[in-house]
């Protein structure tokens, strides 16, 4: 077209401002990252395991009740040497994702509904915020006697306790979508179900995202109670049983490993899968301030 | 619709004398009996290609009247015509979407108005290269400054092919020097794509700068109170003298309807 050729100096001045006023990002150095975010919660490990080892020196319980940071390593050592650890590990972990896999497919839809339809809304979305702040192990005793000692219990109460929290946090995702969103999406053309397949659902992500977080953490936590309780030789041997199991025996590393493993996985699951997702997904809506 | 869709002016069309045409609109919100007008009878006609600048204080009804004619309300009264279909939308807001790239959101409106696949890409990167941005296809909306964050929602207007353009204080939000310059491309652009311009502004000045018609709105209800036909020839300047004498009239006009407000 003529005219661009024809008015280089507005051209060229536009490349200025656009130049000047685009906002510019800094990548740090490897090392900093390494300083700013991995040394402190190194250090406040660190930090604990010493208080604990000073603790057992000490004998502010005795030795029994109290073991010692290596006895419990070497708890976790022998299971290791036994080949028995990670067949714990993945019973827990398999019932926790399969758990949360059919939490998701379930509280979506729930959480859609409630979001978009306004008498679903006023008919269970209190039950659904009430059922999120109830524990799931108070299922537990109700779900034994409805299904038995089996699988079933336990998805039972990972269900309860995950479910809600997904589905609530898909309908504050949504309820937080900014309308000038929606206006615009309509503007274009983006009118009932390309509505919310194109503007709806995207713009709700980070809130559904952080549901599926919290979600998580409740199938697991969910899951925890249920494998304490229900225990019985049919049913595999997750973590939790491994906890109870160690408490039969009075074999206190036994516990304690028990303990930290359970801690250990939940956190290394949402580092490893949630983290990595919904930094991603915000980083790129340009939602982490100042973050890397 | 018997005519098939081509992207020809509308100019052409020689059966339709109007981009958009208000016919009586009136406005009110709120319950029966505790109604409040905010427009009253605005009747008005857009010519195909034409850029009119609608003006006025606040509660004039300004972005409600643009509501109106991009179909996202109805009027109380009266009736909206807009021959050339829906009429693309820009608000002070970019309202670009953050989890697109400023290519994907001009695709976007591409894709929900029927361009195949295979077409979008170099449809959205010719766009983007009208408004000036020829780079920015991969960019997320946050990486981009106020200036190009409207210039890639004035090409995801211009995506949507339609023949009236409705802007709603688009460029309220941005810096002097920016504004000064958007002002200048949007002049071009309109130029080159023949498309009608409906901008409603607060700024006296941007008004006669742009428009070729500026239209002055009442406030409470909003009514049409004057109107003026600019003819000081484009390109112009904001600091150009005739801008200048113009401004002052309407100003002064545009006082008196907020003044007629602090005498009840």
């Amino acid at each position: 077209m003529a005219s661009t050729e024809a008015k280089p100096d507005l051209a060229g001045l536009e490349a200025g401002l656009d130049a000047l006023e685009a906002p510019t990002t800094a990548k740090a150095p490897v090392g900093q990252i390494l300083r700013e975010k991995a040394l402190p919660p190194i250090a406040a490990i660190a930090l604990v395991l010493v208080l604990w080892q000073l603790a057992y020196h000490f004998q502010l319980k005795p030795h029994y009740q109290l073991p010692s940071p290596a006895d419990v390593w070497g708890s976790v050592h022998t299971m290791w040497l036994q080949g028995t650890l990670l067949g714990y590990i993945w019973t827990s972990v398999s019932r926790g994702a399969l758990g949360f896999l059919a939490s998701v497919v379930i509280g979506t839809p729930l959480g859609l509904l409630v979001a978009r339809v306004a008498p679903v809304r006023a008919a269970i979305g209190p039950i659904l915020s009430g059922l999120q702040s109830m524990p799931s192990v108070a299922w537990v005793p109700a779900a034994i006697i409805w299904f038995g000692l089996n699988d079933s219990t336990i998805y039972a109460v990972v269900l309860l306790g995950a479910v809600p929290s997904i589905a609530n946090g898909l309908v504050s995702g949504i309820d937080q979508v900014p309308p000038l969103f929606l206006r615009a999406g309509r503007t274009i053309g983006a009118t009932g179900l390309h509505g919310v397949r194109h503007v709806l659902l995207p713009a709700a992500l980070p809130g559904y995202l952080a549901g599926l977080k919290q979600g998580w953490a409740f199938s697991w936590r969910s899951l925890m109670a249920a494998e304490i309780i229900a225990t019985s030789p049919d049913l595999g041997t997750g973590l939790g049983q491994l906890l109870e199991n160690a408490r039969t025996n009075a074999d206190m590393p036994g516990v304690l490993a028990a303990i930290l493993l359970i801690l250990t996985v939940g956190i290394g699951i949402e580092l490893l899968v949630f983290r990595p997702v919904e930094r991603r997904v915000l980083r790129s809506r340009g939602l982490l301030a100042g973050a890397r | 619709m018997a005519t098939p869709v081509t992207e020809q002016p509308v100019q052409q069309d020689a059966g339709v004398p109007y981009a958009a045409r208000l016919d009586h609109v009136s406005k009110s919100f709120g319950r029966p009996g505790a109604q409040q007008q905010v427009l009253d009878g605005i009747t008005l006609d857009v010519a195909p290609g034409e850029f009119v600048c609608l003006l006025g204080a606040s509660g004039c009804g300004k972005s409600t009247l643009l509501n109106l004619v991009a179909g996202l309300d109805r009027p109380s009264a009266g009736g909206i015509e807009t021959p050339g279909g829906r009429p693309a939308l820009m608000f002070q807001e970019h309202a670009l979407f953050p989890w697109l790239t400023a290519g994907r959101n001009v695709e976007l409106a591409l894709r929900l108005r029927g361009v195949p696949r295979t077409e979008r890409r170099e449809h959205a990167e010719r766009l983007l290269e009208l408004v000036r941005l020829k780079g920015a296809y991969g960019k997320r909306v946050h990486e981009l400054s106020g200036g190009m964050r409207q210039r890639v929602a004035m090409a995801r207007a211009l995506a949507q092919d339609s023949q009236l353009l409705l802007m709603d204080e688009p460029f309220a939000a941005l810096d002097a020097i920016t504004r000064d310059v958007l002002h200048e491309e949007l002049t071009r652009i309109w130029a080159e794509t023949n498309v009608s311009v409906l901008f409603v502004t607060h700024n006296v000045r941007e008004a006669v700068r742009l428009g070729q018609r500026v239209i002055l709105l009442s406030s409470r209800p909003g009514r049409i109170a004057r109107e003026w036909t600019v003819d000081i020839p484009q390109p112009r300047r904001i600091e150009d003298s005739a801008v200048a004498d113009l401004s002052v009239e309407i100003t002064e006009q545009l006082r008196g309807e907020i003044r007629r407000h602090g005498q009840h």
